[in-house]
């Protein structure tokens, strides 16, 4: 995994054996930049790279490509975030190698939440390709040089390639097997679903430790701080693949109201620490959902600042 | 089989309220089957504007007809001679049915009846659900027999996705997860090993993406 492929950031500090940390910034639901560069500057000097996100759950937004090219050229390094709901394999290429022009380094391959939960339910979904085949494409198009359809790409893609992976949805016992399809159509660093459940994760890590996919990929822990019980709650009941224990309702639930916002960002740092000393574990990809001003406490209280310069 | 539903009365009623002479054709195939458009559909249907145009005032004419099949033109050539009694058709045939209708009888207006809505079984009473989209390529040997092209949400191919919990699908709890059905399969089949197999990028020029499609066969051309 020493070997270089792009020059981005993430990448050197994740081969270099440090812990990466990256965060997350959705675009806004309008064409005002400034919302998403306020949010990179909040965070820039704490991460080693920002996601963002391509119309999460479906909500029409500002393109994640655009909201990327933003941050680029304030010097912040991004993660396209590309789900394959939207585009078939002709726009998917042809908005890797938009990014590759711009020298985005970073794609996070995904499928996307399905467009019923957004504001097009009765729009088409396309899934010309799924999310492994996304990350099998563009590593196809970086490492071979070639469009999926075979003609030569002039100046291809350096592109770090992740896919996320979610160990708690179900059927939990295909969750390591599936990480390591991904890892064998070609993600070279994983994200995953937002994890409360410790132990789960710690098992799923384990199985993956066993079967050496670990040495193959750099897993980045996602974490997520609850702002109140409601969102422990909600989260828990609505969202899909979510697994939130009762003992983190019942933790936030024992504090009032005005310190439950505290007290999910205590339980944030105490999960990262605790994870930090798990082998397998490569990096956190944190995720304050519209709460991006206290990822630099989160960073700092975790002991994961200040961040590597390579 | 395909699996139609019948329209709204009400939008029934917009398409046809400025005819006189109306023929209501079932069809005694798969819409017979999924009772959307046989010969009792096409019975209830008839009564219903009758009673509605006559309430109105406004008596038509409304008859009766189904045929064994038509999406087949040597049946549809039964009502031929009667054609031309009638100022318009609605048919409770599938897409292809009513289609095959509106090409023989060129200047007769065809409404159809139904919306037909997936090629799919009965699995309960009441209940009939999707199986199959037709992709023109299938893939069920290497899924358990289950279709994901046409079972899950995404059409993921190399599945579950994140959204899958407790066996269910992210956009409905009674929809089943197609990619759990298919673990649970290749599981009974003890080929839970073919799990690993990765789904190359599929050809989908098969589907309607490359186009309506035709089966042209030399060995049965007279």
């Amino acid at each position: 995994m020493s070997d270089l492929n792009t020059a981005g950031n993430l990448e050197k500090v994740l081969k270099a054996g440090h812990i990466g940390v990256t965060s997350e910034c959705g675009p806004p639901r309008g064409s005002d930049a400034e919302e998403v560069k306020k949010k990179g500057a909040l965070i820039r000097d704490y991460v080693d790279a920002i996601n963002v996100t391509d119309n999460q759950t479906a909500m029409t937004r500002m393109s994640s490509l655009a909201a990327c090219i933003h941050l680029k050229i304030m010097g912040i390094e991004p993660v396209l975030q590309m789900v394959t709901r939207d585009r078939n394999r002709v726009a998917l290429q042809s908005d890797i190698l938009g990014a590759a022009s711009f020298d985005i380094p970073n794609m996070l391959c995904l499928s996307g939440d399905h467009q019923s939960f957004g504001d097009c339910a009765q729009g088409q979904n396309v899934h010309d390709l799924d999310s492994m085949q996304l990350v099998q494409t563009v590593r196809y198009m970086r490492d071979e040089g070639k469009f999926l359809g075979g003609d030569a790409i002039k100046r291809p893609p350096k592109i770090f390639v992740g896919a996320a992976a979610n160990p708690f949805a179900d059927p939990f016992e295909i969750r390591v097997p599936r990480l390591a399809k991904k890892i064998a159509c070609g993600a070279e660093f994983i994200q995953t679903q937002c994890i409360y459940n410790l132990d789960k994760f710690k098992e799923w890590i384990r199985r993956a430790n066993d079967r050496g996919l670990t040495e193959k990929t750099f897993i980045m822990a996602g974490m997520t701080p609850m702002k109140s019980v409601g969102m422990a709650k909600y989260m828990k009941k609505r969202v899909p693949g979510m697994d939130v224990p009762d003992e983190i309702i019942a933790r936030l639930s024992g504090v009032p109201k005005d310190k439950q916002a505290q007290e999910g960002i205590n339980i944030c740092v105490e999960h990262i620490q605790e994870l930090k000393e798990l082998k397998g574990v490569s990096g956190f990809h944190i995720m304050a959902i519209e709460w991006e001003e206290k990822v630099p406490e989160i960073i700092e209280r975790a002991g994961l600042y200040p961040r590597p310069v390579i | 089989m395909i699996i139609a539903q019948k329209k709204p009365l009400e939008e029934i009623i917009d398409e046809v309220k400025d005819f006189n002479r109306l023929l209501i054709l079932g069809c005694n195939e798969c819409v017979t089957v999924c009772e959307a458009g046989g010969k009792k559909e096409v019975e209830i249907l008839a009564s219903a504007l009758r009673m509605y145009f006559i309430n109105k005032g406004d008596e038509k004419k409304i008859d009766e007809k189904t045929l064994e099949r038509q999406c087949d033109h040597e049946y549809l050539e039964e009502i031929r001679n009667k054609i031309d009694d009638y100022d318009a058709v609605v048919s409770l045939a599938c897409g292809v049915g009513v289609q095959f209708a509106a090409e023989t009888y060129l200047t007769t207006p065809l409404i159809p009846g139904v919306n037909t809505v997936c090629l799919g079984a009965n699995e309960d009473r009441g209940l009939w659900t999707e199986r199959c989209q037709a992709c023109g390529s299938c893939v069920l040997a290497r899924t358990g027999g289950i279709c994901p092209v046409s079972r899950c949400a995404k059409r993921v191919l190399n599945g579950p996705c994140g959204g899958s919990t407790n066996g269910k699908c992210e956009i409905n709890k009674d929809l089943d997860c197609a990619w759990q059905l298919i673990i649970d399969r290749l599981k009974a089949l003890n080929k839970m090993d073919d799990y690993e197999k990765i789904a190359p990028i599929k050809d989908w020029s098969t589907d309607r993406a490359g186009g309506p499609r035709t089966v042209t066969r030399e060995d049965v051309k007279i």
